[in-house]
C-alpha cells in the first residue's frame, strides 16, 4: 500500500473510532474467555472438590458436569457477540471510510 | 406416535447387537472378522472422493487453486472444514477413548481445545485475513525480513505437522487393523497413498470438499451414536452417569477431575497448550485464506466453535455410555479380561481389543449393529484421510511456499515451478508421515495431539500475535523469540515422562517409566520464553533492518484494520 493512502486512511475520523472501538472489544471478549476458562482450571487445579460435588444430594452427577457445559456454550456465545458487531457495525465504518477515500 | 416410531426404529438398530453377540463371544478377537458393509462403505466413500478429487483436478491449475482453493469457499464451509479439521480422529478416537478410562478428564481436555477458538477470533482471524496469502508466515513475515521469518516459520510448521500426523496416523492404523483385519503397516501405508492423492491432484479444493463432507458425516453418525446411547438410559444424563460409576473400576471418581492433571502447573500449562496452540497450527491457520473476505473469516470460526462444542458434547455422552454399554459386551474384549464369559470389572479398560483408542468404534457396533459398525468404521477411517491431507498441504505449502519459493529462489519463482515444488513436497511428507506412522504405534494418540499443541502455542502463536499487534517487533526479535519457542517446546518434550521415560524407556527410582522434568507440557515455560525473546532481541535491536520493520508497523496495521489491500480471490 502506498504511504500517501496509508496517511489518508490513518487521518480519517471514522479509522480512528474503528480501531479504538474493535481494540477495547476484542481484548474484553479475550479477557472474559480467559477468565472463565483459566478460572476452571485453577478450580480443577486448587480445589477439584467442588467440581466433584453432586448437583443435589443423591444424584450423581456433579456440579462439573453443567460447567464443563456451560463453559463450551460460552465459547460459542461469545464468539456469536463477536460476529454480529463485527460484521455489522465494524463493517460499516470500514465501508464508510472506503467509501471516502474513492 | 411418532415417539413410537422412534422407539421402533432404534430398536431396530440394537437389536441385531444383542442377537449377534451370542457365536461371536468364543474365543479371542484381536482383529475383527471381515465386516463387509464396513468395506463397501469406505469403498463408496473413497470412489466419491476419488471423484471429487477428480473435479478438483480440473480447477486446480494456479498456485491459489492448490494453496487456498482459489479463495471461493464461504463463511460456512468453511466452518465445517474447520470443524472437521478440528475433529480428528485423535479427538473422536482419543477424546472418547480417554472419558471412558478417566471419566471427568476427558471433558477438561476436549474444552481446552474449544477455547481457543473464541480466542482465535477475537485477535488474529480477520486480522489473518487481511493480511495473508497462502500460509501464516505472510502475516509473520509481512513487514519482516522474509528469509529469516519464513524459515522460523516453515520449520516449527513442519514439525507441528510431524507430531499432528503421527497421532492421526498411529489411528488410522490401528482403526484398519481392527476393521480390515490388515496389518498395522499396511494400513498406514494406505492412508498414505490416498492423502497424498488428494493432495497432489486436487490441491486445496479436493481437501477442503472432502473435510466438508466427512464434517457431516461424523456429525450425524455421533449424533446418532449418542442419541442411542442415551437411548438405552431413557435418555437421563443422571441414570447414565449412575450406572457408568456403578460399572467403572474406578468408581465414583470418574464424576470429576481426576489425575489427568496432577497439579497447578501441570493444569495451567496444558491449558496454555491447548487454548493457543489452535492459534498457531499451520493447517488451521492455512483455512482463513480460502475465504473471500474477513467477514466470512469470521463467520467461518463462529460456526466451527458451534460444530465443535456439539461434537465434544457428543463425544462426552458417547465415552460415558461406553462404560456401561461395552461392559455387556464380552465379543469386545480379549478373553483374559473375562471371568465365567463376562467383563473382569478391574479389565474393563485395559482388557478392550484395540486399547480405548477403539471405544467410539465398538460402542457404534453395540447400539447399531453391523450396519452402522461399518458406518462409523468408514467414517473414522474418512476422518483420518481428510485432517492427514490438510495437515499435508500446510506442510507442502510450508516448504513449498516459504522454504523454496521465498527463501531458495528469494521469490524469483514462478507458479509452474512452485506448484510443482508443493508437489513433491506432498510425496516427501506422505512417504515420513507413512514411516512415523509405524515407529509411533504404540502411543497415545490424544497425547501426542497434545505435544503438536504445545509446540504451535510456544513457536507460532506469540510471533503471529507479536507481529499483528506489536509495533516495535523487528525481524531478529521474531526470529530468536519464534525459535527460542520451538526449540524450549521440543527440548522440554523431549525431557518429558511421554518421550524420556515412555519411548526412550528410561525408568525413575520407582522403576517406571520417567522424565527428567516434572513437566508433562511445556507450554507453560516454552510460551513466555519465546514472548521474553520476542521482546528483549527487539528493543535491543537498532540495526538498518530494525527501522525499516518499525516503519512498516503502520501500514500493516491500516491493511490489517480495514483490509484494504488485502488478496482477494485470484486465478480466475
Amino acid at each position: 500500500m502506498h504511504q500517501d493512502s496509508v496517511d489518508a486512511i490513518k487521518g480519517h475520523p471514522l479509522y480512528a473510532e474503528l480501531v479504538a472501538k474493535r481494540k477495547r472489544f476484542a481484548w474484553t471478549l479475550t479477557i472474559v474467555m480467559l477468565a472463565i476458562y483459566y478460572g476452571f482450571i485453577l478450580v480443577i487445579a486448587f480445589a477439584k472438590q467442588i467440581l466433584a460435588a453432586p448437583l443435589a444430594a443423591g444424584m450423581t452427577t456433579t456440579v462439573g458436569i453443567p460447567v464443563g457445559v456451560l463453559i463450551i456454550l460460552s465459547a460459542f456465545v461469545l464468539t456469536g457477540i463477536y460476529v454480529f458487531r463485527a460484521n455489522g457495525e465494524f463493517d460499516r465504518l470500514t465501508r464508510a471510510i472506503k467509501e471516502d477515500l474513492q | 406416535m411418532r415417539k413410537f416410531s422412534t422407539l421402533g426404529l432404534l430398536a431396530a438398530l440394537v437389536l441385531p447387537a444383542y442377537l449377534l453377540a451370542g457365536p461371536a463371544v468364543s474365543g479371542a478377537v484381536e482383529k475383527q472378522a471381515i465386516n463387509v458393509t464396513a468395506i463397501v462403505m469406505f469403498v463408496v466413500f473413497v470412489l466419491l472422493t476419488l471423484g471429487i478429487t477428480y473435479w478438483a483436478s480440473l480447477r486446480t491449475r494456479t498456485a491459489s487453486d492448490f494453496y487456498t482453493a482459489g479463495g471461493g469457499i464461504t463463511g460456512f464451509q468453511n466452518g465445517l472444514a474447520i470443524a472437521g479439521d478440528y475433529m480428528s480422529a485423535a479427538s473422536f478416537l482419543g477424546i472418547s477413548g480417554l472419558v471412558f478410562a478417566s471419566g471427568y478428564d476427558g471433558l477438561i481436555y476436549s474444552i481446552g481445545f474449544l477455547v481457543g477458538w473464541p480466542v482465535i477470533m477475537f485477535l488474529i482471524a480477520e486480522q489473518i485475513r487481511n493480511l495473508g496469502k497462502f500460509t501464516f508466515a505472510d502475516v509473520t513475515s509481512y513487514r519482516f525480513g522474509q528469509t529469516q521469518i519464513r524459515t522460523v516459520a516453515a520449520i516449527s510448521s513442519l514439525v507441528v505437522v510431524a507430531f499432528y500426523l503421527i497421532a492421526q496416523m498411529v489411528g488410522a492404523g490401528k482403526l484398519i487393523q481392527l476393521l480390515f483385519g490388515l496389518e498395522y503397516w499396511m494400513a498406514v501405508v494406505i492412508v498414505g497413498v490416498l492423502m497424498m492423492i488428494y493432495v497432489i491432484f486436487g490441491g486445496m479444493t479436493a481437501t477442503t470438499w472432502v473435510q466438508i463432507i466427512k464434517a457431516v458425516l461424523l456429525l450425524s453418525g455421533a449424533t446418532f451414536m449418542a442419541g442411542a446411547a442415551l437411548y438405552s438410559f431413557g435418555f437421563s444424563p443422571e441414570e447414565m452417569f449412575r450406572q457408568a460409576v456403578a460399572t467403572s473400576p474406578k468408581g465414583a471418581s470418574i464424576m470429576g477431575p481426576g489425575t489427568l492433571v496432577k497439579d497447578p502447573i501441570n493444569a495451567i500449562s496444558l491449558g496454555l497448550a491447548l487454548m493457543f496452540g489452535t492459534a498457531g497450527l499451520p493447517h488451521i491457520l492455512m483455512r482463513f485464506f480460502t475465504v473471500p473476505s474477513a467477514k466470512e473469516a469470521r463467520k467461518s470460526v463462529f460456526y466451527a466453535t458451534g460444530f465443535i462444542g456439539y461434537f465434544y458434547i457428543l463425544t462426552f455422552i458417547i465415552g460415558f455410555a461406553a462404560i456401561v454399554l461395552l461392559s455387556q459386551h464380552p465379543e469386545f474384549y480379549k478373553t483374559d479380561a473375562l471371568v465365567n464369559g463376562a467383563v473382569d470389572k478391574a479389565k474393563l479398560v485395559t482388557g478392550l481389543n484395540g486399547g480405548t483408542n477403539m471405544v467410539a468404534i465398538h460402542l457404534a457396533h453395540a447400539v447399531g449393529g453391523n450396519l452402522f459398525l461399518g458406518f462409523i468404521s468408514a467414517v473414522a477411517f474418512a476422518t483420518i484421510l481428510a485432517v492427514v491431507s490438510g495437515l499435508t498441504l500446510a506442510g507442502a505449502s510450508a516448504i513449498s511456499h516459504d522454504l523454496y519459493a521465498s527463501v531458495i529462489a528469494k521469490g524469483r519463482v514462478n507458479e509452474t515451478t512452485e506448484l510443482r515444488v508443493s508437489k513433491g513436497a506432498t510425496l516427501v511428507l506422505g512417504v515420513v508421515a507413512i514411516i512415523l506412522g509405524i515407529a509411533f504405534e504404540s502411543q497415545n494418540v490424544a497425547f501426542m495431539v497434545g505435544l503438536a499443541f504445545a509446540i504451535a502455542a510456544s513457536a507460532n502463536f506469540p510471533v503471529l500475535v507479536a507481529s499483528i499487534f506489536w509495533s516495535k517487533m523487528t525481524t531478529r526479535g521474531a526470529m530468536v523469540g519464534g525459535f527460542a519457542g520451538l526449540i524450549s517446546a521440543v527440548v522440554l518434550t523431549v525431557l518429558s515422562k511421554a518421550v524420556w521415560g515412555d519411548v526412550l524407556g528410561h525408568l525413575g527410582a520407582d522403576g517406571k517409566p520417567a522424565g527428567l522434568i516434572a513437566l508433562d507440557n511445556p507450554a507453560i515455560i516454552s510460551i513466555p520464553v519465546s514472548f521474553i525473546c520476542i521482546w528483549l532481541f527487539s528493543i535491543l535491536d537498532n540495526s538498518k533492518r530494525a527501522q525499516i520493520d518499525r516503519g512498516a508497523y503502520e501500514a500493516q496495521k491500516v491493511r490489517c484494520e480495514t483490509g484494504i489491500g488485502a488478496e482477494v480471490a485470484s486465478g480466475h
